[in-house]
């Protein structure tokens, strides 16, 4: 299962300026999911809670030491692993909003 | 609640037979998304009069209640588990399908269905209707939390919704109380319900969701705005310096208060005890009824009960943290320090639990998907500090340690010394889940999902009635296990008779009992009394208190002896240490063993964890009379 193995997440900001994942949106930034890179099961948990492919998602806060993060989808809050996170894959980035 | 039982039974039963010749409802379930707040409608509806039950054959409990509808008139109301959709991927979710499509054995398929949804977040909630609605049950659509929709400017029409959905739907604020006479008058039949939609077969959530979010719209739903205060309240609960501070700060306010708040009730409960005891000692002839009565039952019994203030200010301090919504922070905070030990943020809500008591932190490990992370919370679980160690914890703290004031008047010694204690079991848990995370228990690791529910005010109603629960629960062990242990260790100490009189405590029954294990436990500093207490304690860990009130009591030939300085004399500093570790890390709870064979299907978890945690205790208690000894 690809969900165990530990992968380095590099920012792409800065490349060509979109976020392919949530975990590489900054705070206060929104995309919109594309797809779950999860197995099913992992895939329908998060979808219940609003991760559904063509969700607009934005990063809010996150614990103290950065892991977990908190997201806002579909009028609530989630709080994801980064390592989770890593696996949302995102259609394109949107500015932040003002 | 015999009455329950009685419309339960009828229901199973009779229902298809009442059905056919009268409209009444018998059995409602109410079904809803996790925090929706089902309960609190749940508690609303029938107040006092529930009880928690489990459905037949699996693990997934459920609480059934009576509501009345009229004055002649009840129904009984069964609350099924949270669940966002009917996909039966969870246990809870293969229940909550079965019960309501009949299929469950014992219960009857209920006669309608109350389904909660969050008005705050209905576009979301509203995935679960399209499922719930096609079993073709009467069902009344309860939009909860009026107040904030209201507040934050939501908009919603919902007759047009009830439109879209071809069933009713009522806007409610469940925790205020508003808007309740509808459920009432759906209850009571005085609502049309009318004639099923064909709604669309679905059975893909992203199917599910884009038709919820139609009906949102065709019902003019407009969301509030986002909760602002929830938001600055995060800027500061999760804070990357304030977050922390302010977790340990919680923490250290509610042992705190559990140690001194509760002192002055305590005091008042051991005031009435004694002199009702006194009174008892005074009225009646001396006779082996009155030693029974007075040694036996009441002080038994009497000094568990001293304890109730100190286990609900517990609850109750817990349940104001639950329902404001900062645990799920405090989840977040220690996803990281879970992760270390190959656990996952959901272990802290069970594990928490487990200072309050092992036996529902057993069960709220039911939330876990992953099943070798469960079966490894549970295991861990009873190292927690649970209330039954703390009447050992502080008779043996309070009877070798003076309090002084440490950190000027916020923390004094004795509650240092407590919080130590609940270190060593945190300590303890935490590495027996690194050693079965790593080893035997060793899984993929699972995603950690928590929604965040905005930040409430708590209210009392609902407070209220969990500590009410909490309490009868604690009461009736005392006036069951607690009273038979009493009864049974004054008979053990009562004979065998000499000459028609009570023997000296050494040579009555209990005392050989000790006395046989006093060679295996003389190694920790315990002599063959704390060998008695620890045979007790096997039932429950606070037996122990009553056991040694008992020895000491007639051992001195007063049972108002002062148990703290019975202990003092009678035991060396090295036992006392010793005896704190050795109930740290030992799993003498019958009850706890029960509920683990009970949700691991078997005994071979118990069996090893009870094994483990016995062995655990021997070395500790071991290791620490002889560093004491050494050291001081």
């Amino acid at each position: 299962m690809t969900f165990n193995k530990q992968r380095r997440v590099r920012r792409r900001h800065g490349g060509d300026g979109a976020a392919s994942t949530l975990v590489e949106l900054r705070r206060g930034e929104q995309g919109v999911l594309d797809h779950i890179d999860l197995p099913p099961e992992a895939g329908r948990r998060l979808m219940e809670l609003g991760f559904v492919p063509g969700s607009l998602i934005t990063a809010a806060g996150c614990a103290p030491g950065g892991d977990p993060r908190v997201f806002r989808v579909d009028g609530s809050e989630v709080a994801l692993r980064r390592e989770t996170a890593a696996f949302l894959k995102l259609r394109h980035s949107v500015a932040p909003p003002e | 609640m015999g009455a329950c039982d009685g419309c339960h039974a009828a229901g199973l039963n009779l229902a298809d037979a009442t059905k056919l010749h009268t409209r009444q409802v018998r059995t409602v379930a109410i079904v809803g998304p996790p925090n929706s707040g089902k309960s609190t409608l749940f508690n609303q509806l029938t107040g006092l009069r529930q009880k928690v039950a489990n459905f037949p054959g699996v693990t997934v409990e459920h609480r059934i209640g009576r509501a009345k509808i009229a004055e002649d008139r009840e129904i009984c109301l069964v609350d099924l588990p949270g669940v966002y959709s009917l996909l039966p991927r969870s246990e809870d979710e293969r229940v909550t399908r079965d019960v309501l499509a009949g299929h469950m054995d014992g219960i009857a398929r209920p006669d309608a269905v109350l389904l909660i949804l969050d008005s705050t977040n209905l576009a979301r909630h509203l995935t679960l209707a399209a499922p719930i609605l096609s079993l073709g049950l009467p069902t009344l659509v309860i939009l909860n939390m009026a107040d904030e929709l209201r507040s934050r400017g939501g908009v919603l029409n919902t007759d047009a919704l009830a439109h879209q959905l071809g069933a009713p739907v009522t806007l409610v604020s469940a925790i205020e109380g508003e808007g309740l006479e509808a459920v009432h008058d759906f209850l009571s039949g005085a609502i049309a319900v009318p004639a099923p939609l064909d709604l669309p077969a679905m059975h893909d959530l992203p199917g599910c969701r884009q038709w919820a979010g139609q009906v949102g719209r065709r019902a003019s739903y407009r969301p509030p705005a986002p909760p602002v205060w929830t938001h600055r309240l995060d800027a500061v609960f999760l804070h990357a310096l304030a977050g922390p501070l302010i977790l340990a700060a919680v923490v250290l306010v509610v042992f705190q208060a559990m140690f001194t708040g509760a002192k002055p009730l305590m005091d008042g409960i051991q005031w009435v005890i004694a002199g009702s005891g006194g009174w008892l000692e005074r009225t009646m002839p001396d006779s082996v009824v009155r030693s029974l009565l007075v040694e036996g039952v009441w002080d038994g019994v009497g000094s568990v009960v001293v304890f109730l203030p100190q286990i609900l200010l517990l609850f109750l301090l817990l349940g104001v943290l639950e329902d404001s919504g900062y645990l799920a922070r405090a989840a977040v905070i220690a996803d990281r320090t879970m992760a270390r030990v190959g656990l996952q943020g959901k272990s802290f809500i069970p594990l928490l639990s487990a200072y309050a008591c092992a036996v529902p932190a057993v069960l709220a490990a039911r939330t876990i998907e992953n099943k070798r992370d469960r079966i490894a919370t549970i295991l861990i679980a009873p190292f927690m500090t649970c209330s039954a160690r703390l009447p050992v914890y502080t008779l043996v703290i309070a009877a070798f340690l003076p309090e002084h004031p440490l950190l000027g008047v916020l923390v004094g010694t004795r509650a240092t010394a407590l919080i130590g204690l609940y270190v060593l079991g945190f300590l303890a848990a935490f590495a027996t889940a690194k050693l079965l995370k790593s080893s035997i228990l060793k899984s993929e690791p699972t995603p950690f999902l928590l929604e965040m529910p905005p930040y409430r005010w708590p209210t009392l109603r609902s407070i209220g009635l969990r500590l009410v629960d909490r309490a009868k629960v604690f009461l009736r062990r005392a006036g069951t296990v607690i009273l038979v242990v009493a009864v049974v260790l004054w008979a053990l100490a009562h004979l065998p008779l000499v000459n028609g009189h009570a023997p000296p405590i050494e040579e009555s029954l209990i005392g050989t009992m000790g006395r046989t294990l006093e060679p295996a436990i003389r190694p920790l500093g315990f002599n063959w009394k704390i060998g008695i207490g620890l045979i007790s304690s096997l039932a429950a860990r606070e037996v122990i208190v009553s056991t040694l009130g008992t020895i000491y009591g007639m051992e001195n030939g007063a049972s108002s002896h002062d148990l703290e300085a019975a202990i003092r004399a009678d035991l060396s500093l090295g036992g006392a240490v010793a005896l704190l570790v050795f109930f740290a890390f030992a799993m003498q709870c019958f009850s706890t063993v029960a509920v683990v064979r009970r949700e691991t299907g078997g005994w071979k978890w118990p069996a090893l964890q009870f094994a483990y945690m016995g062995c655990l205790a021997y070395v500790g208690a071991f290791a620490a009379n002889q560093l004491v000894q050494r050291l001081l």
